[in-house]
C-alpha cells in the first residue's frame, strides 16, 4: 500500500513537470484533475480504507477530479481560448525553477525533525515540490484561466501534507478547506468572463492598466 | 574473449538491418500497406556496395572519412556493451565516457564531412544535428550516472551487469524515469520520427538525412549500414535495462535478448506510426524537459 501511494506521489511530481512544460490549457486542466484524482486516492492508501479517509478520498475525488475540470471546460469553451500566450518567464525557465525547487524541496525535507512514521516518506517532498510548482504557476502565468489551475496545484500540494495530518486534522477542516477551493474557482470562473467581457482577452495584466 | 568478440560481431552485422526491417514493416502495417519485406536492407546494403561512387570536385578526404568512421565507431562501441548474456568484450573504469564520445566522434566526422561538400543545405543539417545531440548529451550521462550509483560499477558491463535485478527491487522508479528518458535518447540519436523523420525527402525537415545527401555507393552502405548499427546498441542497452534477469540457460537469453530488440524495434514503428514529427522549435523543449526528467532521477536516488 505504501509503495503504491509513493509511485501516486512520484507521478504526482511528474505531473507538476508536465503541466509547468505544456502551453495547451486542455491538457493542463486534464493533468491538474488527474493530479487531484490520484492524491483523492492517497489518503485511503495510506491509512487503510478508515472511514474517515475514504470519505476525505470521496469528496477529494468528486470535487478536484471531475467538478472542477468540468467547470473549467465549460469556462474555457465560453472564452474560447485553447492555449496560454507566452507566460512572462518562458517555459523552458519555469522547467528549470520547478525542478531546482523539486530538488530544494527534497534537500529540506531531508532535513527536517519528523517523526519516525514520516521518515523517509515521499509526501513531504512531493508536497513542497507541488506547493513550489503552484507558486510557480501562479507567479508566471499571464491568464486569469492558468492562474486558476495553478491555485489548485498549490492546493493539491497543501492536500498532501493534509494527508499526512489526516489522523490529527478534523474532517470538518478538510471539508472547509475544499469548500473554499470550491468558492475560489467559482469566483475565478466570474472573474474570468468579466476579464474576456471587458478587454476580449484574458490576459490579467490588462487589470494594472486600469484607469479611471 | 574470442567467442565473445565473435559473437558481438555476429549480433551486430546481422541483426542490425533486421531491426531496420521490423520498423518498416510495422509502419507498413499501422498504413495498412504491405510494406517492403523484413530483409530489404540487407538487398539494399548488398546493391549499394557492388555500386561505384561518385565524389565531387570541391571534397577533401574528409568526406571520405565520414562514412567510414560512422561505420568504425559503432563497431567499436558495441564491444564496451553486454549484449544480454554475451558480457562486454573490454571493459575499463570509466568507459561510459570512452562510449558517449565515440558517438560524439562519429558525429563530429559526419557534421564535417557533411560540411566539406561546401553545400549551405548540408551545413544547415550538420548545425541541426549537433544542436540536437548537444541538448540530449546531458539526458545520457545522467541516465549513466544514475546506473553507476545503483550497481557503483564504473563500466558499462558492470553497469548492465547482474545487479541491476536487485536495483529494480530498490529503486524502480528511478530506473522507470530512466528508461523514460533512454527511449528518448535512442529516438533522438538515431534520428527517429518524433525528432527526424528518416525517410522524409523535404529538404526543410530534414535533419540527419541531409548530411548524407552526397554520398553515394559504397560510401551511403557504409552510412546506412554504421546507422543500423547504431540502433541496434543503443536498443541493446533498453533492452538489458527491460530485462535484466536471466533464464539459466545462455542460449535462452540470447534468444530473449533478441526476442526483446525485435520487440524494441517494433515499439519504435509504433511510435513513428502514431505520432507526428514535433515541430523544430519544440524539440529542444522537450529534450532539455527530459534531461530535468533525469536529473529528477537522480535526485530521486541520491535522497
Amino acid at each position: 500500500m505504501e509503495n503504491f501511494a509513493n509511485i501516486l506521489l512520484l507521478l504526482v511530481i511528474l505531473l507538476n513537470f508536465f503541466i509547468l512544460g505544456s502551453a495547451r490549457l486542455g491538457a493542463c486542466i486534464r493533468s491538474v484533475a488527474l493530479q487531484g484524482a490520484m492524491l483523492s486516492l492517497v489518503p485511503v492508501l495510506l491509512h487503510h480504507g478508515s472511514p474517515h479517509s475514504l470519505i476525505l478520498g470521496g469528496a477529494a475525488l468528486l470535487l478536484k477530479g471531475f467538478f472542477m475540470p468540468w467547470l473549467l471546460f465549460r469556462a474555457i469553451r465560453q472564452v474560447q481560448i485553447r492555449r496560454e500566450i507566452e507566460p512572462m518567464i518562458g517555459y523552458v525557465p519555469t522547467l528549470l525553477l520547478g525542478t531546482l525547487a523539486t530538488a530544494g524541496a527534497f534537500i529540506f525535507s531531508d532535513q527536517l525533525p519528523l517523526i519516525e512514521a514520516h521518515k523517509g516518506s515521499l509526501a513531504i517532498p512531493c508536497g513542497l515540490a507541488t506547493l513550489a510548482a503552484g507558486f510557480l504557476m501562479l507567479i508566471t502565468r499571464r491568464k486569469a484561466l492558468t492562474q486558476a489551475l495553478g491555485y489548485l496545484i498549490f492546493e493539491n500540494g497543501i492536500y498532501i501534507f493534509g494527508v499526512l495530518l489526516s489522523e490529527a486534522l478534523p474532517l470538518m477542516v478538510e471539508a472547509g478547506v475544499l469548500l473554499d477551493l470550491l468558492a475560489a474557482i467559482f469566483v475565478i470562473g466570474i472573474v474570468m468572463n468579466q476579464i474576456n467581457r471587458e478587454f476580449a482577452s484574458l490576459n490579467v495584466q490588462n487589470l494594472s492598466s486600469l484607469r479611471e | 574473449m574470442i567467442l565473445r568478440l565473435l559473437l558481438h560481431l555476429l549480433l551486430l552485422f546481422m541483426l542490425a538491418p533486421l531491426l531496420a526491417g521490423i520498423i518498416g514493416k510495422t509502419k507498413a502495417t499501422f498504413a495498412g500497406r504491405t510494406g517492403v519485406p523484413f530483409f530489404q536492407l540487407y538487398w539494399d546494403l548488398g546493391k549499394l556496395f557492388k555500386k561505384g561512387v561518385v565524389i565531387s570536385r570541391t571534397t577533401s578526404w574528409i568526406f571520405r572519412t565520414g562514412p567510414v568512421i560512422g561505420l568504425a565507431v559503432p563497431l567499436l562501441a558495441a564491444l564496451f556493451l553486454p549484449f544480454g548474456p554475451v558480457g562486454a568484450v573490454f571493459s575499463f573504469n570509466g568507459d561510459l565516457i570512452f562510449f558517449v564520445y565515440l558517438f560524439a566522434l562519429a558525429r563530429f566526422f559526419t557534421a564535417t564531412a557533411a560540411l566539406d561538400t561546401g553545400s549551405s543545405f548540408e551545413g544547415m543539417g550538420a548545425v541541426r544535428e549537433v544542436t540536437f545531440s548537444c541538448l540530449v548529451e546531458p539526458t545520457l550521462f545522467f541516465i549513466l550516472i544514475v546506473l553507476v550509483r545503483l550497481s557503483g560499477s564504473l563500466t558499462l558491463s558492470g553497469m548492465f551487469g547482474p545487479t541491476l535485478v536487485a536495483s529494480w527491487h530498490s529503486a524502480g522508479a528511478s530506473l522507470i524515469i530512466i528508461l523514460v528518458c533512454l527511449l528518448v535518447v535512442t529516438l533522438v540519436e538515431n534520428c527517429r520520427i518524433p525528432f527526424d523523420d528518416p525517410n522524409t525527402h523535404l529538404e526543410l525537415t530534414m535533419i540527419h538525412e541531409v548530411m548524407v545527401l552526397d554520398h553515394s555507393g559504397p560510401d551511403l552502405g557504409l552510412i546506412l549500414y554504421g546507422a543500423a548499427m547504431k540502433l541496434l546498441i543503443f536498443g541493446a542497452m533498453l533492452v538489458r535495462l527491460i530485462l535484466p534477469f536471466s533464464l539459466g540457460n545462455f542460449w535462452l537469453d540470447l534468444m530473449l535478448f533478441i526476442v526483446g530488440l525485435c520487440g524494441l524495434a517494433g515499439l519504435i514503428g509504433v511510435i513513428e506510426s502514431i505520432m507526428a514529427r514535433l515541430q523544430l522549435l519544440r524539440i529542444p523543449q522537450l529534450l532539455i524537459g527530459t534531461s530535468l526528467l533525469s536529473f529528477f532521477s537522480v535526485i530521486l536516488l541520491l535522497r
